[in-house]
């Protein structure tokens, strides 16, 4: 990964945000004194389109938020969560490996899963239906073990129940 | 007479979490909701308000239990503003999710401890720093801000009042540092999440170089309930000052408590502060599951450290856990491990989980962080040695504010674990690294490496 993000790979006129994308961002600017503070809502925002966050898109944030792109780019690579080289599948899953999630069989879980599906954690599908990712404590330890799946919370996941997800991932 | 018996007491915090629909303004206010604000407002100058909160001895229910009266009145004396507000939602301490069902089932009970809070404190701008994997919580949250505005609760001149104040819900990117307070602000900000030295503390120079008040969700759901019920209620619930400690402040209120792992109704259950471990593990979890006997139990999420069986009567207030050489009660998340658990494969889990959440600013806990992983990691690999558990004990005793070698209480809360699971169970790690490494443990030359283990 290069933290030179001014060399855009895109050629010039092909920006990646769309005008719908920089007026959604824009919309952040009342919300805070200073617009690095938009930062984290523009890379969710693009996150949210384009499921990564390109270096071409680093850029352009950083145009909007009259920042060097290397300073977009450092709160980025803060984060595991923003993918730069590919986008994640269709559906993102985090199957948490912590440790009331563990105590309840969290970690075979997840391992069953991969194996199944036939990637690593952090990997996508070939066909780019779905990413699946190890998590930290998702905060649902009364459901253990669980799973966030896009905006939906798998709870008290089985072998069953996560082979029946990965027929049809969705989330 | 003290609320102090378990069947006496009636959640106050969780009261409308079961009804239908708990979650809409509508309901809310049918059950009593804003009448405190707007009496607050309209009857209460804000020092008065503030001053009532103090005198509660209300602690923070973030982990730290620093008072928040107290801190509210660390905020300069007619500063010219603005003071901002951070409700810290960054809820990430493995076997914690009180907030959670607070701001997924009860937000507006949150949202008017805030705006109480906003006022006490002179904010214009709360900013909810919410985590990113609570998206229940993030629409409920959302659409009762939109709420509060359409009603008039938010924007200018709150309840026809003088008040003004914004809410912003601002969404983090998966970081446990996030919830440090000033890793917090530094992300609010828009950059990495490195905690900042203190002092300044935030209430001096916090978001955005301005005064700012960081206050936990529960913390905030506690100050309404002040508001509706006053002090003494608040004061006739918990565990009063010890009288041989002129510091302890006490702890007084109703608490969440989370309970996970291996019981039978793992859940986030109300009592008053001081509970032991075995009340709740017994009366509200239905005791250990599978008929099995607890091993150990986590008092207060896993960077408080670890109690034996034989220390289950711990009292879960701010003071208990640190009788039993805890770091003390932390978010009140009691994880329970039964007989079955290998000690080693738990510790092994804590530190694979603060490797992976060191923010990497300071050497000690960076390093020490991946270090203990790495050890852990070859222990289980079958390749201990007994000296590991003295280097182990060397980085636990190392890293964290309290030998004052890192910044912020990340490093402590890694340290927390390994000193007490290795103290404590110290014979059950010298038998497991001398049974699956019979010809090496007692080796003391340098270890190959093993494959080097990606933390991300």
């Amino acid at each position: 990964m290069t933290n030179q993000p001014a060399k855009t790979e895109t050629p010039a006129g092909q920006r990646v945000l769309s005008e719908a994308i920089v007026a959604e961002i824009k919309a952040y600017f009342p919300r805070y004194p200073t617009r690095q503070a938009v930062t984290l809502p523009a890379l969710h925002v693009v996150n949210a389109h384009l499921r990564h966050v390109p270096l071409q898109a680093v850029v352009e944030i950083a145009e909007l938020l009259e920042l060097a792109p290397a300073q977009i780019q450092d709160t980025l690579s803060f984060y595991g969560f923003f993918k730069q080289d590919a986008p994640h599948g269709e559906t993102r899953a985090w199957v948490c490996r912590s440790v009331s999630c563990a105590l309840r069989g969290g970690e075979e879980i997840l391992e069953y899963m991969c194996q199944k599906a036939g990637i690593e954690p952090g990997q996508t599908t070939d066909d780019g239906r779905l990413t699946l990712e190890f998590g930290e404590c998702l905060g649902a330890c009364e459901f253990a073990p669980c799973m966030l799946a896009g905006d939906t919370l798998h709870k008290n996941l089985t072998e069953e129940s996560a082979g029946k997800f990965l027929q049809s991932p969705t989330g | 007479m003290r609320l102090n018996l378990l069947s006496e007491f009636e959640p106050i915090l969780l009261a409308n979490i079961h009804r239908e629909h708990s979650h809409t303004l509508r309901v809310y206010e049918e059950q009593g909701g804003y009448r405190s604000l707007k009496r607050v407002l309209a009857d209460q100058p804000r020092e008065a308000f503030r001053d009532l909160i103090k005198g509660s001895a209300l602690r923070g229910r973030g982990g730290a239990g620093f008072p928040c009266g107290l801190k509210w009145t660390f905020l300069p004396e007619n500063h010219p503003g603005p003071v901002y507000f951070c409700l810290n939602a960054d809820e990430s301490e493995p076997g914690t999710f009180n907030n959670r069902i607070l701001m997924e089932e009860d937000p507006h009970q949150v949202l008017e401890g805030l705006i109480l809070s906003c006022y006490a404190t002179k904010a214009s701008t709360a900013y909810i720093y919410l985590r990113y994997e609570y998206p229940l919580a993030y629409k409920r949250l959302q659409s009762a801000i939109d709420e509060l505005y359409a009603a008039g609760y938010l924007g200018d001149a709150v309840c026809g009042s003088e008040f003004s104040l914004n809410i912003y819900l601002h969404r983090g990117a998966a970081a446990y540092i996030c919830g440090e307070e000033t890793g917090l602000i530094e992300s609010l900000e828009g950059r990495r999440a490195w905690p900042r030295i203190k002092p300044p503390f935030p209430a001096v120079e916090g978001a955005f170089r301005k005064p700012t008040v960081v206050n936990n969700v529960e913390t905030a759901a506690c100050v309404k309930q002040i508001a509706d019920r006053g002090v003494d209620w608040f004061r006739s619930l918990g565990t009063p000052p010890d009288p041989n400690n002129p510091r302890d402040p006490g702890s007084f209120g109703p608490k969440l408590y989370c309970l996970s792992g291996h019981v039978e109704k793992p859940g986030c259950y109300e009592a008053p502060l001081g509970i032991t471990v075995s009340e709740l593990i017994n009366d509200f979890g239905g005791g250990v599951w599978k008929g099995r006997k607890a091993k150990a139990a986590v008092p207060g999420g896993i960077s408080m450290g670890l109690l034996t069986a034989d220390e289950l009567d711990c009292k879960l207030d701010f003071s208990g856990p640190g009788k039993y050489g805890c770091l003390g009660l932390g978010t009140a998340a009691v994880v329970v491990l039964d007989e079955t658990v290998s000690i080693v494969d738990f510790l092994h889990n804590t530190c694979r989980f603060f490797a992976h959440e060191s923010c990497g600013q300071c050497t000690p806990c960076r390093e020490g962080t991946s270090w203990s992983l790495k050890m852990l990691d070859r222990i289980r690999a079958g390749q201990g040695r007994l000296l590991d558990l003295d280097l182990l004990l060397e980085i636990g005793d190392f890293i964290g504010i309290m030998p004052g070698t890192t910044i912020c209480g990340l490093a402590d809360g890694a340290a927390w674990p390994i000193k007490n699971a290795i103290r404590k169970f110290r014979d059950e790690f010298e038998q497991y690294i001398k049974r699956t490494n019979p010809t090496g443990y007692m080796e003391t030359s340098p270890p190959l490496a093993l494959e080097l283990h990606s933390i991300h």
